[in-house]
């Protein structure tokens, strides 16, 4: 692997582009008229413009980077995460000319985007699912029958769905008919594919995924958890690890239920194992599996000390995991707050322009991953997040105070974030106490903050 | 006073929603004078030095027969898209613009003819190269009536997209 090109923009290109260069690699990055100038394109090798602002025609465009890869003499393709990271013909297309592609392969990919046959091979290999549908459901009918074993409320989701989207909650069987039509309509617009199936609604439950490795050979390493609880609308605001509610026991469980789905489809690269978890219980259940690099990779680097974009690099260039499960340490607690350039008290309308002024913390245990530089602008055009705050401390206290001093020492003008949003969850008894679940932020943390 | 191409985009449009011919905008020691022309290529003449406003390469559909397949594949041709211009704009010349990343050609097959030499004379519609993406080859028009001054991108180079490939200077 001699030249990478970086199919992405933002945060995650210019992390790539860091871990490319750590290896001795060069890079091409590439980018839209709308991100002319931004940090991913001056700290690559080399920069192309494939397209204009809007991202079908850039960065989800498979010809212009196929074009642009082949052109610049590039013989890997790094996705990133978004885009088409989770596109089973992109990483079919890399691979029929002749460019690796960083991440696991195009069935892999599919196996796991289908997320009926994902609930299918879990029960398969003896991990726990939710209770629910066998298979897909046709109709409220059907649904009606699952509910007479299961009970409602239920949960609806999308087979093609996935990131928390095209799901809704079936409360009582008086809302299933409408409930139904909408949650097909919704998936067939979403994804093109209206397929859906069902799974009890677990009221408080939090989320936890386990990060593993698995390198061409077979090899495979689970890294352990991050806790993912805090969302908004099944969108992730914050995450820790370890998770308050894991205890040794219960982490031995669910890594080794994560490792026997992904050795069961044979899995390669990075990728992370979605469970919910019913703390009171210890029940967990898999939900899905991410086959990318996640946003919120960071904490468990912190945690384990291991470049996981490095290993994926390593990976995809066939070399074999240089470590072994009993070699994965873990240290101390980290924590990481999505920066988001949205007005938390105005509905997190997102809240794009130019960043004025861009001041991160510093300090031991801090780490920014962002594109921002003051001046750098936000287009509309893409997600909001402008970097990742994250700390790492010898315990949960001291995380949790750094990760304070921090928030408190970010100075960002000129567009409205998410920082002040953070603040709220880190001085709330609630998440001091570990004591929190997927559906806090909505139902008790902001009704308290009289924010919708 | 910078001028964005926002602004000369929207000046544009302002004069071909209009009846108008010409239009004249002075601010301050800023003089803009936009002149409708025959041939359909709006030149902007800001003062006190004159340099015009380039168009982006239109594309014509082009069908190809890929490899082992029977059906042609004829890719849509892309509108002359509003892009933002960072290339230095030529003196007396419209900018015939990549509307797409590829590679650059600029005969229709190895050995033939170039469409075009330096000094040139062309129509609107002549092809003047080819843009290959995936063995997909995508005419690309001149856009205006006049002579090629310039060719900017070598034969067989991949170009970005927006990238300035030729400057033609308008027949009057």
């Amino acid at each position: 692997m001699k030249r990478v090109l970086v199919a992405n923009r933002g945060e995650i290109a210019v992390r790539v582009i860091r871990a490319c260069q750590g290896l001795g690699i060069d890079t091409v990055a590439v980018f839209s008229e709308a991100d002319r100038g931004a940090l991913h394109t001056l700290v690559a090798g080399r920069a192309v413009c494939i397209g204009p602002a809007r991202a079908a025609e850039s960065y989800l465009s498979i010809p212009a980077l196929l074009a642009t890869a082949l052109g610049t003499g590039c013989d890997a393709i790094h996705p990133g995460y978004g885009f088409l990271a989770e596109n089973a013909a992109f990483a079919q297309a890399c691979a029929d000319h002749g460019l690796d592609f960083v991440g696991p392969s195009p069935e892999a990919i599919r196996l796991m985007g289908d997320k009926l046959r994902a609930r299918e091979i879990a029960v398969t290999v003896g991990v726990p699912v939710v209770p629910g549908s066998d298979g897909p459901l046709h109709s409220a009918a059907e649904v009606s029958v699952l509910a007479g074993r299961i009970g409602y409320p239920l949960l609806l989701k999308a087979a093609a769905g996935g990131g928390g989207r095209g799901m809704r909650v079936i409360p009582s069987a008086s809302e299933l008919s409408e409930g139904f039509a909408g949650a097909q309509a919704e998936a067939h617009a979403a994804f093109g594919d209206g397929t859906l199936y069902a799974e009890r609604f677990l009221r408080r439950v939090r989320h936890v995924e386990i990060q593993v490795l698995a390198d061409q050979m077979g090899r495979c390493v689970q890294l352990g958890e991050r806790d993912c609880s805090v969302q908004r609308r099944h969108q992730k605001i914050l995450e820790e690890a370890p998770s308050p509610a894991v205890t040794p026991e219960l982490r031995a469980r669910m890594g080794e239920a994560a490792l026997a789905l992904i050795q069961g489809i044979g899995y390669e690269n990075a990728g992370t194992v979605e469970f919910v978890l019913d703390a009171e219980s210890g029940d967990f259940y898999f939900i899905e599996m991410n086959t990318r690099i996640q946003v919120e990779h960071p904490v468990t680097e912190m945690l384990t000390g291991i470049d996981l974009v490095a290993e994926q690099l390593r990976i995809a260039r066939g070399e074999p995991l240089r470590f072994s499960q009993a070699d994965v340490r873990t240290e101390g607690h980290a924590i990481e707050c999505r920066i988001n350039a949205e007005a938390p008290d105005q509905g997190f309308r997102p809240s794009p322009g130019v960043v004025r002024l861009w001041t991160p913390p510093t300090g031991d245990g801090i780490r920014v991953d962002s594109h921002m530089v003051s001046g750098a602008s936000v287009p509309p055009f893409y997600d909001s997040l402008l970097g990742k705050l994250i700390v790492h401390a010898p315990d949960r206290t001291a995380a949790l105070d750094r990760m304070r001093r921090a928030l408190q020492e970010f100075r960002v003008e000129g567009v409205a974030t998410t920082i002040p949003f953070h603040q709220r969850i880190l001085d709330h008894p609630d998440f001091v106490a570990g004591r929190i679940h997927t559906r806090w932020v909505e139902e008790d943390l902001r009704p308290e903050m009289g924010i919708r | 006073m910078d001028l964005s191409h926002e602004d000369v985009q929207s000046i544009l449009k302002i004069i071909d929603d209009s009846l108008l011919d010409e239009l004249h905008l002075e601010i301050g020691d800023f003089k803009l004078v936009v002149r409708r022309r025959a041939a359909g290529a709006p030149l902007a003449t800001p003062g006190p030095s004159s340099s015009d406003v380039g168009s982006q390469g239109k594309v014509s559909e082009a069908a190809v027969w890929p490899e082992g397949g029977s059906e042609p594949v004829v890719s849509r041709g892309a509108s002359p898209a509003a892009t933002a211009r960072r290339d230095p704009v030529r003196r007396g010349g419209v900018e015939v613009k990549a509307p797409m990343v590829g590679t650059f050609y600029r005969s229709p097959a190895p050995g033939a003819a170039p469409f075009v030499e330096v000094g040139s004379v062309v129509d609107e519609e002549d092809t003047v190269c080819i843009i290959e993406v995936m063995k997909l080859m995508n005419s690309i028009r001149a856009g205006c009536r006049g002579q090629v001054v310039e060719i900017c991108a070598e034969n067989a180079a991949m170009v970005e997209f927006s990238q300035v490939l030729m400057v033609i200077e308008p027949a009057p």
